[in-house]
């Protein structure tokens, strides 16, 4: 063996005392900024490959039951309004391309653009969440839920408003508020640090309830235009079910005039897939209004969707420290690591979204 | 050149100049200092204690199997608390213990040194790991006192989502989850040092093999360990929300269940022993004074191991009714493995031929490894073969196999690497003859009590029974009278360590005579780990190293 | 075998008595694969120790740090391990393609399995009986000797799977679907069955016998199942353990204590409900507790393992004899222990 000591010994390592050699933006055990960015880089992508991972064990389970049972897929999918998911997609889509601009702001030192950017995609995600809390409280209260809690029933009588919708945006409300008052007491220190974060995350809560009020307009419209034709037969499947929901029979003699006259809300998030349910009613085996066929669905459904938003808060949460630290100017084109890679990250999650959509809203 | 002076006997100490007056322990004070701490060595060292005390949890539940199952029948515990003990067992064992062990203990202390860096690349990502660890513990713990975790550790369903009303399952299912965010951020912490923070000199193939074992048990770290995140997600789910994706009573499938499980918990097999492998290597070579046999087949076969161990995750279903096609090609992955593990046991019995052997506490647990390793892969042959595991499927001929690799295997090595690393990571020397006196113990203890457990697979016992046939009886004695043995081997091995603590020689810098970056830092290491920078050379040549009797160690000799 | 020694052995030997037409292939193989490993693991074991020795450090010893690499024998030790696993693999997959290939002409079993039961029922209808072996009564399947049997199994509960050592035969059972399983079984004699998947409390007791017997026996047997005796209270203690109640229920002398409530000493008494109600344990309570067992749980029994339904299992003269047999027992003595 030659032996390999040949090696002269690195430079680089050898100021390892030397702290004043440091930048404060440039952590201890790095050399130089080259190697930080390089290692938080791909320390991001490999974290991006875990989520693609995490989230592909839910699309094996969709494929696996949806091969399995596709005329559930196809009646189920009929519950979801393709208009919000689109105006959803478009958001997210524009979210991706403010942030992408964020990054290079961050990159030019253009610190009010950057903030601008960042505050554009905060207030997207907010407008993303506030549809999808319409369409969540929608189907709750049609009884469109998981598994085991399905309870829908078609036709039937499915009680009144549960006031689900106002109870999701409890927490946006008092976010809204509080985001107001620091507003407010922005303009009071007259501080322009507090003032840029301040401003962002004010214009994020009121974003949340555009969002809900485009997806309530969005869904009463669905409901206006199809409403009527759709009675009729939902009061088939109705009875239909009766033979495996003897309860739901009960409660439809009961009230058989209410039966009718909530049908607007239940075919408000049908759409236009008419056709295909009359297929689907004109089969005779095409029972999949239980909890078994249809509640798996909305299982999946939920997982998904639920998962992708929990993605989104996430988000939603980093890019707000991202704006702090915009807004004290710590970027620059040494040091735009974090911009760079929560940029990666809300790619990802805009990226899955592409997925979900037509997998889960455009079946037919 | 080489070892020819050293004495056989040691009586001088360590001279006082490889002791440093700084080091990592004494670097700052105060428990804050510690539970802060952004310090690989200091992280690794909390791991430790954790990971060992989690062992001793474990075990201790293993014992209580053992003497249960000293009778036949009507044993000291009931059917339902005989379950939850084997869970519980499973469970710590699985996920506190070996998962984190070597990776997390010794990996977070010896791989950044052993690199020649400062630390890992994220410091405050190691430090949350191992809260996530923590965490992970304290919901076990939770599991374990709200009682009820009767799944086995495989939560299969639907066992898993009807059994018991109250949180145990729920927070078992949620540890590992979170046990598996911290596996997941130590893997891609590794892979992110070793790719973008080798010092110049530092090529692929200059590393030491401890460093390529890490580099593949972080890769499927981080690609398994999300799949079984997702999967005890989906399972939390379906006892809160009934979703039902596992479910048959709503047209969910167990079996589905089981291809995401496994997917994950295959491969984690590798995660358990590949980091073993390397410590073996490392052990090996520096214990016989010679390059390792075949640097490069063994860089491979790890490498090839931790991909090939993505694709035979079928082999734990060959009865589960799957499509007679999918498990032929299952069975035929299967084998695929068992080709680089084989090869790197000839190629550590290539580094002894011709070396110096010294035999002391590490080598002689390498050398355990060995003997219980290649039982424990050899063995895998009958349960690979698909006519014969339709016989020894989740019969006790499974429970030894497993036993054979995990802790024959993965213990020992752990075992072996924490005597060999014990000097440099507390600056003590612990007493060799006590410590091999422990190793012996441990390998009689260990054949004795699972060696009985093949006979009692063959013969037909299946595992997880709570009582069992009466002609099964003495096998089953042997076996615990084993289990009792070995137990008392381990607490041996703690004694000497801790005894070391206490009035043990202070420990110079090389006191094997290793080549590797670690043994030219002073024992215990400073806080930077290089006081000035390390010369990078070929970690497996031996020829400049020498032993000097007046620092009671090896030196350097250019 | 008619040594004495071979007797004193046995219990110890590597392989219970091969009892079907798959042992032969799975006990050859495994004692090939054993004398593979034998070949490989005394050599290293051997080389171990002579290395440890011939190379131990010692005064005046100097060992060469040269040999650390040699092509021919790196390939040698890969190819020839190799060929060996392709070999074992190939043997392996043979025998298992044998055993999922379900023959045409099989006598046909239903398996149902249950926490923590087996029962079978024959191609006549006719269920499993009962026999005492050692301190328990344990399902009987009979089973004609040298023919083909297919057995179709299906789970009421949980994941449960079928394994009888003596025919190297194992398979799941899986809740949702059927799984099949088939055997010859060559030797007369009665082997045990066991669930190797974990099933919860009492799955190691989920034990039941397979009796193989001459054709002609087979048929006897398979007339005798049908048959259920005619005094009710008889009839009403065959039943106990048929539908399964002796696994979680104990009376009389027998069955399982708990998780479900004891029979004994019940009949009569005013019983106090999960709900907070009492009621009289009657013929009434009895005959809802078979068919809705959920509606008036016993106090203390309302979460653990609820127990199944059995509504369309029971004709109405079986639950009268279930019924004379728990008032037989109204003065029964609890579980000693």
């Amino acid at each position: 063996m030659t032996a390999i000591q040949d090696t002269a010994p690195h430079t680089d390592h050898a100021h390892d005392d030397h702290h004043h050699d440091h930048p404060s933006w440039l952590a201890h055990h790095f050399d130089d900024a080259e190697q930080q960015y390089d290692s938080g880089k791909l320390g991001m992508w490999l974290f991006l490959v875990t989520e693609v991972l995490f989230f592909s064990g839910m699309f094996c389970a969709y494929a696996l039951y949806r091969n399995r049972n596709p005329e559930v897929f196809e009646f189920c999918s009929a519950f979801l309004n393709e208009k919000l998911g689109a105006i959803n997609t478009g958001v997210l889509l524009f979210s991706s391309l403010t942030m992408a601009w964020a990054v290079r702001a961050s990159q030019l030192r253009q610190h009010t653009l950057l903030v601008g950017m960042l505050a554009a995609t905060l207030a997207c995600a907010a407008m993303f969440l506030g549809v999808k809390a319409v369409e969540y409280s929608h189907k709750w209260e049609l009884g469109l839920l998981p598994g085991k809690f399905y309870v829908a029933q078609l036709g039937g009588h499915h009680g009144d408003p549960k006031g689900y919708l106002e109870t999701l945006c409890v927490v946006p409300m008092i976010l809204t508020v509080l985001s107001a008052l620091y507003y407010v007491y922005s303009w009071v220190v007259n501080s322009t640090f507090h003032k840029q974060v301040a401003g962002p995350l004010l214009v994020t809560g009121l974003c949340f309830f555009v969002g809900v009020f485009l997806g309530q307009t969005l869904e009463a419209e669905a409901a206006d235009s199809h409403g009527g034709e759709h009675a009729e037969h939902h009061m088939v499947q109705g009875h239909v079910d009766h033979a495996s929901h003897d309860h739901a029979a009960a409660e439809h003699t009961e009230h058989p005039a209410d039966g009718a006259a909530a049908m607007p809300v239940v075919v408000a998030s049908a759409g236009e897939d008419v056709k295909v349910m009359k297929e689907q009613l004109a089969t005779p085996d095409a029972d999949v209004n239980q909890k078994s066929m249809a509640g798996l669905f909305f299982s999946i459904y939920y997982c998904m969707t639920g998962v992708h938003a929990i993605h989104i808060l996430g988000g939603m949460a980093v890019i707000t420290w991202l704006i702090v630290k915009a807004a004290r100017h710590e970027f620059h084109e040494q040091y735009f690591g974090p911009v760079d890679n929560v940029g990666l990250y809300w790619h990802l999650v805009d990226f899955i979204w592409i997925y979900l959509f037509p997998l889960l809203y455009l079946i037919t | 050149m080489s070892v020819v002076d050293r004495p056989i006997v040691s009586t001088e100490t360590a001279g006082a100049d490889s002791y440093p007056e700084h080091h990592f322990l004494n670097h700052t004070k105060g428990v804050l200092s510690w539970a802060l701490t952004l310090d690989h060595k200091r992280i690794g060292l909390m791991y430790l204690v954790g990971v060992m005390a989690s062992f001793a949890l474990g075990g201790m539940f293993a014992l209580m199997i053992r003497i249960h199952l000293w009778n036949f029948q009507d044993g000291w515990l009931d059917n339902k608390t005989y379950n939850q003990v084997f869970t519980l067992h499973g469970a710590i064992m699985v996920f506190l213990f070996i998962i984190p062990s070597i990776p997390a203990a010794l990996g977070n202390f010896f791989l950044p040194i052993m690199l020649g860096t400062k630390d890992v690349a994220f410091p405050r990502l190691n430090l949350s790991s191992f809260y996530l660890w923590v965490t992970g513990l304290i919901l076990f713990l939770t599991a374990l006192s709200v009682t009820g975790l009767d799944t086995g550790w495989t939560f299969y369903t639907p066992y898993s989502i009807e059994t018991q009303k109250g949180g145990a399952v729920l927070a078992a299912t949620f540890g590992v989850f979170v046990l598996g965010f911290s596996s997941i951020f130590t893997g891609l912490n590794f892979i992110v040092t070793i790719n973008t923070m080798r010092p110049p000199g530092m090529t692929w193939f200059r590393m030491p093999l401890f460093l390529w074992a890490t580099y593949a048990t972080s890769i499927i770290q981080v690609l398994a360990t999300p799949v079984l995140g997702i999967t005890v997600l989906l399972l939390s789910a379906e006892r809160l929300l009934g979703i039902g994706i596992f479910d048959p009573k709503l047209n969910g499938d167990p079996v589905t269940f089981q291809h995401f499980f496994w997917f994950y918990s295959h491969p984690a097999v590798y995660i358990m022993i590949l980091p073993a492998m390397g410590i073996i290597s490392e052990l090996m070579s520096v214990h016989c004074h010679k390059g390792i046999f075949g640097y490069r087949m063994i860089a491979y076969s790890s490498i090839a191991i931790a991909l090939f161990g993505f694709l035979v995750w079928g082999h734990h279903m060959f009865t589960s009714g799957m499509a007679d096609v999918t498990t032929v090609v299952f069975s035929a992955l299967t084998f695929t493995v068992s080709i680089p593990s084989a090869i790197k046991v000839f190629n550590w019995l290539g580094t002894m031929y011709q070396g110096t052997v010294s035999l002391n506490t590490p080598m002689l647990y390498a050398l355990a490894f060995i003997f219980l390793f290649t039982i424990g892969g050899l063995t895998g042959l009958p349960l690979g073969a698909l006519s014969t595991d339709m016989h020894f499927h989740d019969t006790y001929f499974v429970v030894a196999h497993f036993h054979y690799v995990m802790m024959g295997g993965t213990l020992v090595a752990f075992l072996g690497g924490v005597f060999h690393w014990w000097p440099k990571m507390t600056g003590r020397m612990f007493n060799d003859k006590l410590g091999m006196v422990s190793a012996i113990i441990v390998f009689i203890g260990f054949n004795l009590t699972f060696l009985p457990q093949f006979v009692l697979g063959t013969r037909g016992m299946p595992r997880r029974y709570a009582t069992y046939l009466e002609e099964f009886q003495d096998l089953h004695r042997l076996s615990t009278v084993g289990s009792l043995i070995l137990g008392f081997g381990l607490v041996t091995a703690l004694v000497v360590l801790l005894q070391s603590l206490v009035n043990g020689k202070k420990a110079p810098r090389n006191p094997w005579g290793g080549a590797t970056l670690e043994w030219m830092c002073s024992s215990p290491p400073p806080h930077d780990n290089f006081s000035s920078a390390p010369t990078v050379g070929d970690p497996y040549d031996f020829s400049k190293i020498e032993y000097d009797g007046r620092v009671g160690g090896y030196v350097r000799k250019d | 075998m008619n040594f004495v020694l071979a007797d004193k052995v046995a219990p110890y030997a590597w392989f219970p008595e091969g009892a079907s037409s798959f042992a032969p292939q799975v006990d050859n193989l495994f004692t090939a694969i054993l004398w593979i490993c034998i070949l490989f693991f005394v050599p290293i074991v051997i080389l171990m120790g002579y290395f440890m020795w011939a190379f131990r450090e010692r005064p005046g010893y100097r060992g060469s740090p040269e040999a650390l690499h040699n092509t021919p024998l790196e390939i040698t030790w890969t190819v020839i391990p190799t060929a060996i696993a392709v070999w074992v693999f190939w043997e392996g997959a043979m025998g298992y393609l044998d055993m999922a290939r379900i023959p045409k002409g099989t006598v046909d079993v239903n398996v149902t399995a249950m926490k923590w039961k087996w029962a079978f029922k024959y191609e006549n209808g006719g269920e499993n009986g009962f026999e005492k072996i050692g301190k328990t009564e344990l399902p009987v399947l009979v089973l004609p000797v040298d023919r083909d049997v297919k057995l179709i199994m299906r789970s009421d509960d949980v994941l449960h799977s079928f394994y009888v050592p003596a025919f190297r035969a194992k398979r799941d059972v899986v809740p949702g679907r059927y799984n099949y399983m088939w055997f010859r079984p060559t030797k007369l004699g009665t082997f045990d069955i066991f669930c190797t998947e974990y099933c919860g409390d009492n799955h190691s007791q989920m034990i039941a016998k397979v009796k193989v017997v001459t054709e002609a026996e087979y048929q006897q047997a398979l007339a005798k199942a049908i048959e259920e005796p005619e005094d009710p209270l008889e009839r009403g203690k065959l039943l106990y353990k048929r539908l399964g109640c002796s696994t979680c229920h104990y009376a009389g002398e027998d069955g399982a204590n708990g998780p479900g409530p004891s029979y004994n000493g019940s009949w009569g008494k005013q019983v106090s409900l999960e709900n907070g109600q009492e009621v009289a344990f009657d013929e009434n309570y009895v005959r809802e507790s078979i068919l809705n067992p959920a509606a008036k749980a016993r106090k203390g029994y309302g979460s653990a393992s609820p127990m199944n339904s059995y509504a369309g299992r029971v004709k109405d003269e079986q639950i009268d004899a279930l019924i004379t047999f728990i008032k037989s027992l109204e003065s029964a003595p609890p579980k000693a222990k």
